[in-house]
């Protein structure tokens, strides 16, 4: 029998159907494994018990024939974003500690309909806001990637428990939260896929705020189809959420037809930035030469506004993010920290509750909105924001897909960058204008640094065509030929 | 006739205008499912977005936006076919959310006018703008000696915030710009205007200057008056307390005041300096509210009359007087209830019996239209049966005391009771000739030119005819007997 842990969702399925072994034994794979690993720090809870019961819901449905699809089965982690019933869901923050919603969250939920496995909740920065998992009041993750000089590296934010746990074989995929980069960055380290979808393609219901015009649930898996399969039952029109778009859910498996002849490629000017290192301009260029070769036509394109974007995202998102974290005041849930008087509770609650990054970005958020700067920061930044969104436009009438990089640099090691926010904001600068436009992207491992970590190549598509993604993606995927396997697998670390 | 404050520095006149806070009458709330019913337990009709739990979403209810649009179309305002949610942010133990989703920059609906007949005439009075938001819970103060309670019942119940423009000039006018409004709302049947219950609450912008003065003084801001007679008295207070600041050469501050009922005087709630900087910004869960205008004129098309042409009507189509039109129209289910009685009756002597004989009784009995134990139908006919002379006024009033007490159709009453009128000269003569009979002392005092004994005659004859017969025909046909 195959070693569990080494499936790809596309394998365990067909293993599942074949009855090659029970989604029971899939999830003990991998609870065993998430015992082994707890040095990574990758769950914040672990639902072995719920794991076991729904694993065992889905063997009884195979056996009579009944299994749901695809997903019927497979053991998956959920970033403690998304809300779920009867387990304590925390956003990585002490301020929710000990919450348990009696509710699940869209997302979840479809994927709980379709038979999924839940494993446990995953680490994750506070309320999302970071780019290296270490906001967390859970603690840091290490990364199952690790280079020569023995440092444990950061797995990336603020999915870096989902990307972490795929990445290290705990789960066969995993849910993230995609607001400026949180699931393709830390895909980018971890050296998975990471999938962003367009915005209002997954339903916000029961996913804890950050920035609500951005948020935007999305699959991290180890292989691109995977990533298309576990999407498929992910996304959905909700009543529930008023930014969730009717629109029709192709398979979107089917589109990774592995033929991207004629497909025109856009590549961004200005992501070619002074900054940008030699081994990721090589790779990049790599990228663009395999998608030649495979019978598409790269164009060099223009997004002009591109470098406000990263001024504009913390101006965007941290002023939404002062106003949805205001509702954790102490009154009726999470954290209470008592005081003499009504504000000195607040005070003393969201002092205690929340860490520094989230302070700060309280706090920038609050004076970009406050009156007399309003129009200067907050105005200015949405004016900004369409400027993008139609630079994404113009480029698109020429171009099906985009291909970047995902991030800046590869993975750090841990307690570097910590005392320079302006330098952790960086890593998103390329998966930001993709967020600010409400685009789909993906990043998927292209290939590993002089230091030996993983690099991720970023594609960017059109408004509702995930399937360009998916069947560029796929193409692009199997002529990188990415199979290095983190230092963790290979008990290196 | 205006309304002057007389001061050592001069004539001074009031300026005010007034935030009218009415509940849109809906079964859910504005962004949520859950039940709006006044005097539920606490905290028994609240959804998980109402209590804001983490990672709930608002949903626009859309009776709640198609009330708003005929609120503003029954104001004679624009609609603003692009209209945008913002969020208000502060903390407060009964907002869940530490923001209430208002409309701020974009309103749904702009300008309009409201007409006041006051006793020196009509007044335009410019309505500035009306917004939807969400009401925000409650906060019990009296339970325990240190803790406070939350009911939030009401959070997230839609409101419609109608703000005037500051066009009113005295307490009456005030008064009457709210009795106006809450009568259109009834009329459209947005808000069910009741104020002891909350429905409708307003806040009093206040200012004063000379006579004659150009630009307007500081005001003040008296919040949550919950009587029209509160809203008159504040006013009146608040007045005086600054043109007694303004005479001791002080300045009035802007600042929040509440209006204190049983000591009939406003109070300091906060200063400008302490007022909070709400950071207003569009709500990112929310798209704007695009309509279509050919939805605005569905609705328009199904606008009810209201009050002032109903009234117009009235007058001109039944001949009512001034008084009696505007008594009526001043509620719409008593107008419909005194329509529907005039259309298979007489419309004048139904608004007499509406306005005297019902309105008595259902005041008696503290009942409304509504509740009134005598229905249109039946009402209607008792006025017939008076308008064509099958019982006379008096017997009606007896008949309507049945009708009350017993219930019943007033014909089937006359009939059972036999208390139709006598209206047949033979009748009448016959009863006449014997009553002459029976009291020739009587007859001979009347020959005798003692007009006077007439009027006797007239009592014998009710009292023989239990009343029943013809009052004229008795005066006429006596007095053609007796001489």
């Amino acid at each position: 029998m195959a070693n569990l842990n080494n499936l790809t969702l596309a394998e365990a399925r067909d293993g599942l159907s074949r009855g090659d072994y029970t989604a029971v034994e899939l999830a003990e794979a991998h609870i065993r494994a998430i015992e082994d690993a707890s040095r990574l720090n990758t769950f914040i809870t672990v639902t072995s018990e719920i794991a076991l019961e729904r694993a065992k819901a889905s063997d009884i449905r195979r056996e009579n024939k009944e299994a749901l699809g695809s997903m019927d089965g497979i053991p998956i982690a959920v970033k403690d974003l998304f809300c779920t019933e009867g387990v304590q869901t925390t956003a990585g923050s002490h301020i929710l500690e000990g919450f348990t919603p009696t509710y699940e969250s869209t997302v979840t939920q479809n994927l709980r309909d379709a038979g999924a496995v839940m494993l446990g909740k995953t680490n994750m920065d506070e309320f999302a806001m970071g780019s290296a998992n270490i906001t967390s009041y859970f603690g840091t993750v290490k990364n199952p990637w690790s280079a020569d000089d023995g440092k444990d590296r950061v797995p990336g934010g603020s999915s870096g428990g989902s990307a972490a746990a795929v990445s290290g074989h705990l789960a066969i995929a995993a849910i993230g939260s995609d607001t400026g980069g949180s699931i393709r960055q830390p895909a980018s380290f971890a050296g998975i896929v990471g999938m962003k979808p367009t915005y209002g393609r997954c339903s916000r219901w029961g996913m804890v705020a950050f920035a609500s015009s951005l948020d935007q649930a999305g699959p991290m898996t180890r292989t691109v189809r995977d990533a298309a399969i576990m999407l498929n039952d992910m996304a959905g029109f909700d009543m529930k959420d008023s930014t969730s778009v009717a629109q029709n859910i192709p398979d979107f498996e089917s589109a990774i037809t592995g033929s991207i002849k004629g497909l025109r490629v856009g590549i961004p000017a200005e992501y070619r930035s002074d900054g940008l290192s030699d081994e990721l301009s090589k790779l990049w260029m790599r990228g663009v030469e395999l998608l030649k070769e495979a019978g598409a036509e790269p164009v060099e394109i223009s997004l002009p506004h591109t470098k406000y974007a990263l001024p504009t995202y913390y101006i965007v998102a941290p002023a939404e993010a002062s106003s949805n974290l205001a509702r954790y005041d102490g009154v009726r849930y999470g954290l209470r920290v008592p005081g003499d008087s009504l504000d000195e509770m607040y005070e003393n609650t969201r002092a205690a509750g929340f860490g520094e990054e989230v302070r700060r970005r309280i706090m920038i958020g609050t004076y970009v909105l406050s009156a007399g700067y309003y129009d200067a920061y907050y105005v200015k930044a949405m004016k900004l924001r369409t400027l993008i969104l139609s630079d994404f436009k113009r480029a698109f009438e020429g171009v099906d897909i985009m291909l970047t990089p995902t991030a800046p640099n590869s993975a750090f090691p841990i307690g570097e960058l910590m005392d320079d926010p302006i330098q952790m904001y960086l890593n998103d600068i390329f998966t930001v204008p993709a967020s600010l436009a409400g685009l789909p992207a993906i990043s998927l491992p292209a290939g590993l640094s002089d230091e030996g970590l993983p690099l991720g190549l970023h594609l960017i598509s059109k408004p509702f065509d995930e399937e360009t993604l998916f069947r560029v993606g796929g193409v692009l995927e199997s002529s990188l030929e990415f199979n290095a396997e983190p230092s963790f697998l290979r008990g290196l670390s | 006739m205006s309304y002057v404050l007389e001061g050592k520095t001069g004539e001074w006149e009031v300026v005010i205008g007034l935030e009218v806070h009415a509940q849109i009458t809906s079964k859910a709330k504005l962004f949520s499912g859950a039940a709006t019913n006044f005097g539920a337990a606490p905290n028994s009709q609240v959804s998980l977005v109402d209590a804001a739990m983490p990672g709930m979403l608002p949903v626009i209810n859309e009776i709640c936006i198609e009330k708003a649009v005929r609120t503003g179309l029954g104001l004679n305002a624009e609609v603003n076919l692009h209209s945008v949610f913002e969020r208000k942010n502060y903390f407060y133990p009964d907002l869940p959310q530490g923001y209430q989703i208002s409309q701020f920059q974009k309103p749904i609906v702009g300008e309009g006018i409201l007409t006041l007949n006051m006793p020196e005439g009509q007044r335009q009075i410019g309505i500035e703008r009306l917004h939807m938001e969400q009401d925000a819970g409650k906060s019990i103060h009296d339970q325990d000696p240190k803790l406070t309670y939350i009911d939030l019942n009401r959070s997230g119940v839609a409101l419609m915030e109608i703000v005037s423009k500051p066009d009113l000039r005295s307490p009456a006018e005030a008064g009457e710009y709210l009795r106006k409004l809450r009568v259109i709302l009834r009329y459209l049947g947005t808000c069910d205007g009741n104020m002891e219950q909350g429905s409708l609450r307003c806040d009093a912008n206040v200012s004063i200057r000379l006579t004659g003065e150009e630009g307007l003084r500081t005001r003040t801001e008296i919040k949550n008056i919950n009587s029209v007679r509160f809203v008159m008295a504040a006013i009146e207070y608040e007045a005086r307390r600054q043109l007694d600041v303004y005479e001791n050469g002080r300045e009035v501050i802007q600042e929040t005041r509440l209006y204190d009922s049983d000591n009939d005087e406003t109070r300091s709630m906060r200063s400008k300096e302490e007022a909070h900087d709400y950071r207003y910004f569009p709500d990112p869960d929310l798209l704007p509210v695009i309509l279509k205008q050919e939805f605005v004129d569905s609705i328009k098309a199904t606008l009810p009359e209201l009050p002032d042409k109903k009234k117009d009507r009235f007058i001109g189509e039944f001949g009512l007087s001034v008084e009696d039109a505007t008594t009526l129209v001043s509620d719409i289910d008593i107008a419909n209830f005194f329509e529907s009685a005039a259309k298979i009756s007489e419309p004048k002597l139904a608004a007499n019996w509406v306005i005297h004989e019902l309105f008595a009784i259902l005041k008696r009995d503290g009942l409304t239209i509504k509740e009134s134990p005598v229905s249109w139908e039946n009402l209607g006919k008792l006025v017939s049966l008076i308008a064509n002379g099958t019982i006379s006024g008096r017997i009606a009033k007896d008949v309507f005391e049945i009708m009350i007490s017993e219930g019943g159709d007033p014909s089937q009453i006359v009939e059972e009771k036999g208390l139709k009128q006598i209206s047949s000269t033979d009748e009448i003569e016959k009863m006449i000739d014997e009553l002459i009979e029976a009291n020739p002392t009587q007859a001979q005092q009347y020959q005798d030119g003692n007009l006077k004994v007439a009027g006797w005659f007239v009592g014998q004859m009710m009292k023989v005819s239990n009343g029943k017969a013809n009052p004229q025909m008795v005066n006429e046909l006596l007095q053609k007997k007796l001489s």
